[in-house]
């Protein structure tokens, strides 16, 4: 799957979870750049992500997340 | 994971407008209640659940009413996360028709909050309080094989609890709910576990099953987290990946269904559970298509497989009715077509005498709904209705939404779990007042059983220690009168229809004898269950105009101790000869030898099946039944009254 249609296909996950229409998520992007990521909305969009590509990851690769960008390629080395 | 269970499959899809509708509600400036309501019956996952809840507190915020859903305060005391659980909360609630505000302490701060009388949750003087706490919160270590360490440690942890308790009721007044605790799915012995004093799992059972009785002695709430676990597995219960990343105690996946349970017991509390359950006939109480398939051709066995699925609807209807559920039928079909199975299917479990209210006629299914209800002096919002056809179910939930309509799966095999699994007629308590509330219905059903036990039937009846009452037409009775009138079929000689102002008119005319006939028992008043009209005829006659009764008291003589208050009257009035017609109608063949039962002698009989009958008022002797009899307001009727 291409990084392009990641992004887009997480731009409404983040715009829903961190209740902001205009976020475009962007491969640098940290939860320090936006208001409502804290860690009870990361998860949350941890779930959401889950759910939308079909797949579960593990612990030590959520917690090995550090900017939008390490998702995507996550998401990538999956699919 | 997928499953009924889990995804609320009883109710319908969420719509593709979901999002729009919420943006919606929240632009507009209209009382929200009902359209949160109906966004909230939908099978929401944790997402939309938490964008619904948003809604509602926007709503609230800024001050739009939530009409129609009743408000409840919640407090949830946790060990875990609760941040998902409580948007889950308000949003199920919704759909139960509540208006939930929940108090959230912070985190893990249980005992803190319940002992400190100017607690957070204290002080918010909730409703309830929700104690969502599982294995972890409390002190439970493994004493492999010894039974005495074992008891304390029960009766430590239920210590626990109880003091929880005391200290809310003391510092707060608030119902407690308690949760029963799933055992975590690692076993260390295996199925010794189970049995091993001592062993968690052991030790949990004994614990779920001392907080049931506590729950059951005390009046607080019993939330049976333990059932909910063993139903969707234990293992998905209990994810763990999801403890460790954020401490939530059960699966997120499993917080939609959760909270759902959660409202239920709330929506209980509130007396907002179901009392009826209405069942669509062809295809869901039986397989196949009565008017077509005929009596031989509907699957209702043992040994067929579809026949089967259909009797597990009739099992759990029965089992329903058990517990004061009030049953009724509602079906597109011609009435005696639709009766015969009940009446001569061998198979059949449901019997006639377990319906209620019977509609089976060519209406639309919203109306006939509406008529249960009514009959049943029930509101529409306390219905359940049952049928496989998507159709017809959503005609019911865009015309009547707050009547419960269960979403079915394509196999009948399921349609019994499914309803279960919806939870409608969730209770917080079981007694005798429960059987009460279920009201003249269930009575029947005593009397039935009365019945099989006394010798005779007239044993039976004096056994029932019957009051019958009669008076003439009046203010007070006009109009369960008219309603009589109007909505009599079966036990109707003639079925004439009059409006209240008719009856008026009836109450006000002197030459016109009336009668109102109410009855009581020994389980409670039936209320009027009989009308009469008299109207004068030629040579001191009295032509019988209406005589109907409602057919909850057949069978008790009634009809027989009504002529006998009529001849009094009539004898009083100088009256020699009665006159009764029976005029045939599609559902009165019930009343087609009425009088001759009454010893009434045939004077005519024409080409619709219409019969004339006359009784000499002197000769006649009416055979009577025992109860006692009272006779009311009436003033002595003079002989110029008589036309």
């Amino acid at each position: 799957m291409d990084a392009a249609e990641i992004y887009s296909r997480l731009t409404p996950i983040f715009q829903d979870i961190f209740d902001d229409d205009s976020i475009v998520p962007t491969a640098e992007m940290t939860a320090k750049d936006v208001d409502e990521w804290d860690s009870l909305s990361h998860i949350r969009m941890i779930l959401a992500v889950e759910k939308e590509f079909s797949l579960k990851f593990s612990t030590t690769e959520v917690g090995h997340l550090e900017k939008v960008g390490d998702l995507v390629s996550l998401i990538q080395s999956r699919a | 994971m997928k499953s009924l269970y889990t995804e609320l499959q009883w109710l319908p899809a969420v719509p593709a407008d979901f999002a729009a509708r919420i943006k919606a509600a929240g632009a507009s400036e209209q009382p929200l209640g009902r359209e949160l309501q109906a966004l909230a019956n939908h099978a929401l996952d944790l997402d939309q659940s938490i964008r619904l809840a948003k809604a509602i507190q926007k709503a609230r915020t800024a001050g739009h009413p939530l009409d129609g859903l009743t408000p409840f305060r919640l407090a949830v005391l946790s060990n875990a996360t609760i941040d998902f659980i409580v948007p889950a909360l308000v949003a199920a609630a919704a759909r139960h028709g509540i208006a939930l505000e929940v108090i959230q302490p912070s985190y893990d701060q249980v005992a803190q909050e319940a002992f400190t009388p100017d607690s957070k949750v204290n002080s918010a003087k909730p409703d309830a309080v929700l104690f969502a706490i599982d294995y972890r919160a409390v002190p439970l270590k493994p004493v492999f094989g010894d039974a005495e360490a074992a008891a304390q440690n029960v009766q430590g942890v239920i210590a626990y609890l109880k003091s929880l308790q005391a200290a809310i009721k003391a510092n707060s007044g608030a119902t407690c709910i308690f949760q029963t605790f799933a055992p975590p799915a690692e076993s260390i012995f295996g199925s010794l576990d189970r049995a091993l004093p001592g062993s968690i799992k052991n030790q949990l059972n004994a614990i779920n099953a001392q907080i049931g009785e506590f729950c059951l002695e005390t009046g607080d709430v019993l939330f049976d987290v333990d059932g909910l676990a063993q139903t969707v597995g234990i293992a998905d219960w209990h994810d763990v990946r999801m403890w460790n990343m954020g401490k939530f105690a059960f699966s997120p996946d499993l917080i939609p269904l959760y909270a759902d349970h959660v409202a239920r017991l709330v929506a209980a509390l509130r007396g907002k559970s179901r009392r009826c359950l209405i069942l669509d006939l062809d295809n869901t109480v039986w397989g196949g298509i009565i008017g077509d398939d005929g009596l031989e051709g509907i699957k209702i066995a043992q040994g067929d497989a579809v026949g089967e699925a259909h009797l597990a609807v009739q099992k759990l209807a029965l089992d329903l009715r058990a517990r004061g559920i009030v049953l009724a039928v509602c079906s597109k079909n011609e009435d005696e077509i639709a009766r015969t199975p009940f009446q001569s299917h061998p198979e059949m479990l449901l019997r006639l005498n377990h319906i209620a209210v019977f509609h089976a006629n060519w209406n639309d299914k919203a109306t006939n709904i509406k008529a249960i209800a009514e009959e049943l002096s029930l509101g529409i919002d306390a219905m359940v209705f049952l049928d496989d056809n998507p159709v017809e179910r959503g005609l019911v939930r865009k015309l009547l939404p707050s009547v419960a309509v269960p979403e079915l799966p394509e196999d009948a095999a399921l349609y019994a779990r499914t309803l279960t699994a919806a939870g409608y007629f969730e209770a917080v308590a079981f007694a005798s007042e429960d059987l009460k509330r279920a009201g003249y219905y269930q009575d029947n059903a005593r009397r039935v059983q009365l019945q099989k036990q006394v010798e005779g039937v007239d044993a039976y009846l004096a056994s029932l220690d019957m009051t019958i009452t009669f008076q003439p037409f009046n203010a007070p009775g006009r109009a369960r009168i008219a309603q009589l009138i109007n909505k009599s079929n079966q036990f109707n000689l003639t079925t004439r229809r009059y409006t209240e102002t008719d009856v008026q008119s009836f109450e006000d005319d002197p030459s016109t004898f009336t009668l109102q006939v109410r009855l009581a028992d020994t389980f409670g008043d039936n209320g009027m269950i009989s009308v009469i009209i008299c109207k004068p005829g030629s040579d001191a006659t009295w032509e019988i105009d209406t005589w109907l009764m409602s057919c909850r008291v057949l069978g008790r003589k009634v009809e027989n101790m009504v002529l006998a208050e009529i001849l009094e009257h009539a004898r009083r009035a100088g009256i020699t000869r009665l006159t009764g017609t029976f005029l045939p109608t599609e559902r009165n063949k019930l009343v087609i030898q009425h009088y001759a039962k009454l010893g009434f002698a045939q004077v005519s009989e024409d080409a619709s099946g219409r019969t004339e009958w006359a009784l000499d008022v002197a000769g006649a002797q009416p055979d009577t039944a025992p109860m006692r009899v009272i006779s009311q307001g009436f003033t002595p009727l003079k002989e110029n009254t008589v036309v």
